[in-house]
């Protein structure tokens, strides 16, 4: 073997061990490493800092910050976890770099604004963030929508919810739904009836799929607290007429008290407990579900939610 | 062997130094205390941040440029002066040569860093009148920089070996800018999926990863840094260094001379 050829196989091997070996330790560097990135961008915490520092790419700059916010939400909602305290500086960040990001105040308001482990449970965080948002892209009809749903649902303030849902109506190419969404808002209708009104918009009114997977599994929780309900009300009635709790829905199937046996939005029927109350079979297929839980019972983590949108 | 890779190392110093290098000193002794006067003056309680977080940038920025742009004439000026014909005429082997110039030009980085870590000692002496315990840990962050100079000296070689010094100033600064940001372009990576997801993976695991070689920041803040991440860091410049090397020797060994 010539010396050429015995240093250039050396070389090569060398090089592709090292190479094999440096992406292994560089492996192990982001499991030490986790979050490290975010710790050192929140350093600096000023958004018109930030922003001078980008040097006019100030959009490049705005993207990378969306993705560390959506890298960071995801990371921590995957590990369920209980505080969300850089989300909130990261999406003002990124908005202060692109004011017209508007996906960044549709998502983010939704990253913030629900209870942990769903969201940050900021909604005031949220509200502030969809404010910017309007205050900058005033023709955007889906930003009131975004404020009005997040008034609703996590702050429970119908007033303000109807006033945003009025101020979105009245913006050029509103969807017409807006209208209806104010005025059912307006006569204050019936908890249920109005979340259902919201989570169908939001389904009608979007295409990203994930929007539209978590819209579907919130219309079937919702569907399972309305069937629990009305099942839970004859469940009672044929305690009062029997004087006995029904072992099964087959028995109040006998007592003609139903015309079959109902089934869950996952296809399985619901079962009685001997307590008399009505439960889903597989409470894990059916996230969010407020009634029709057992007592105690702590949900699992999210799933594919675009799988299910798509 | 490592007499005549000893010898090369020792010339490609003497060079750098005869090309007024070590001047960079100079000016980074004038914005250091500069920098130092005058934030306590303009600001509040943010002296000492400030000294520790520009001295240590300062130090990585200087260095990183000397080490392209000497980096990436190593072998293009030997060849144009014809001084390589000369040093491979002798028993000394194109890849003696090639790790010469490596350890040379690392030595004159570290050599550059060393004055530059008195520098920003001294001005933290200066802003904060004593040192702390936590103080400590800049040492371990100008390790990390001294730690991305190789990899940068490595990577200037290897595009030394085959392009023109424009090219390579180009392409090593390019990846120290892409490698900046490695940590952001894996999670890009993990983002997207299928075919496209694994070349994004393989790009970003390929590029170096300068970013976990930054601790400037969080030692600024006074924030240890891990035993874990020291070792790992050293194993992976090392790792990522002997690639790029291995990478030079290969082209070089078969580059026409002629």
């Amino acid at each position: 073997m010539t010396e050429m050829r015995r240093v250039m196989i050396t070389a090569s091997v060398v090089l592709v061990a090292c190479l094999a070996a440096s992406i292994a330790v560089l492996q192990k560097l982001d499991q030490i490493r986790t979050g490290a990135t975010l710790e050192d961008v929140l350093y600096l915490s000023s958004p018109s800092a930030v922003k001078r520092m980008s040097l006019g790419y100030d959009g490049l700059m705005a993207d990378i910050y969306w993705t560390r916010a959506v890298q960071y939400f995801g990371s921590r909602h995957a590990a369920r976890a209980s505080q969300y305290r850089q989300l909130a500086p990261l999406l003002t960040i990124t908005t202060a770099l692109d004011p017209h990001l508007v996906v960044a105040y549709e998502f983010g308001a939704n990253f913030l604004s629900p209870e942990a482990p769903d969201g940050a449970g900021m909604p005031e965080a949220a509200v502030k963030l969809v404010e910017f948002g309007i205050q900058n892209n005033p023709d955007n009809w889906r930003l009131y929508y975004n404020l009005g749903f997040i008034y609703y649902m996590d702050m429970k303030d119908y007033a303000r919810a109807a006033d945003a849902f009025e101020r979105g109506s009245k913006v050029p190419n509103a969807h017409p739904f807006l209208k209806i969404l104010a005025a059912q808002m307006a006569q204050h209708a019936g908890e249920t009836q109005m979340a259902r009104a919201l989570w169908t918009t939001t389904y009608q009114t979007t295409q990203d799929k994930q929007i539209r997977g978590n819209a579907i599994l919130h219309l079937r929780a919702l569907q399972v607290t309305d069937d629990v309900t009305t099942l839970e009300e004859v469940v009672a009635q044929y305690r009062q007429v029997t004087g006995q709790l029904p072992k099964s829905l087959a028995d109040l199937v006998a007592a003609r008290m139903l015309r079959s046996i109902p089934l869950d939005p996952t296809g399985r029927p619901y079962k009685i407990t001997s307590e008399g109350r009505v439960e889903v079979a597989v409470p894990d297929d059916i996230p969010f579900i407020e009634k029709g839980a057992p007592p105690g019972y702590t949900p699992p983590p999210p799933k594919d939610l675009e799988k299910l949108g798509s | 062997m490592s007499t005549r890779i000893l010898y090369i190392a020792t010339n490609t110093f003497r060079e750098a130094v005869r090309d007024r290098v070590l001047y960079n000193l100079i000016a980074f002794a004038l914005l250091l205390s500069g920098a130092a006067i005058l934030v306590g003056q303009i600001s509040i309680d943010i002296e000492k941040l400030v000294v520790i977080n520009l001295g240590l940038t300062a130090v990585a920025l200087f260095g990183i440029v000397i080490a392209i742009f000497i980096g990436i004439g190593l072998v293009s000026k030997e060849i144009d002066r014809r001084t390589l014909y000369t040093v491979l005429s002798r028993p000394v082997h194109r890849w003696e040569f090639i790790i010469g110039k490596f350890f040379g030009l690392a030595g004159t980085l570290v050599v550059n860093a060393f004055f530059m870590a008195i520098g920003v000692f001294a001005a933290l002496l200066y802003v904060a009148h004593k040192f702390q315990a936590p103080d400590g840990w800049i040492l371990v962050a100008l390790y990390f920089v001294i730690l991305q100079f190789l990899i940068i000296c490595s990577l200037a070689l290897l595009f030394s070996s085959f392009s023109s010094p424009l090219l390579s100033a180009v392409f090593a600064f390019s990846l120290f800018v892409i490698g900046s940001f490695s940590e952001d372009l894996r999670g890009f990576a993990a983002l997207v999926k299928g075919p496209v997801g694994w070349l994004v993976k393989g790009v970003a695991y390929l590029v170096p990863n300068f970013s976990t070689l930054n601790v400037i920041s969080s030692v600024a803040h006074a924030q240890p840094v891990s035993g874990r991440l020291i070792a790992y860091n050293s194993a992976y410049a090392l790792l990522y260094s002997a690639v790029a090397l291995c990478g030079a020797i290969l082209i070089f060994q078969r580059r026409n001379l002629k």
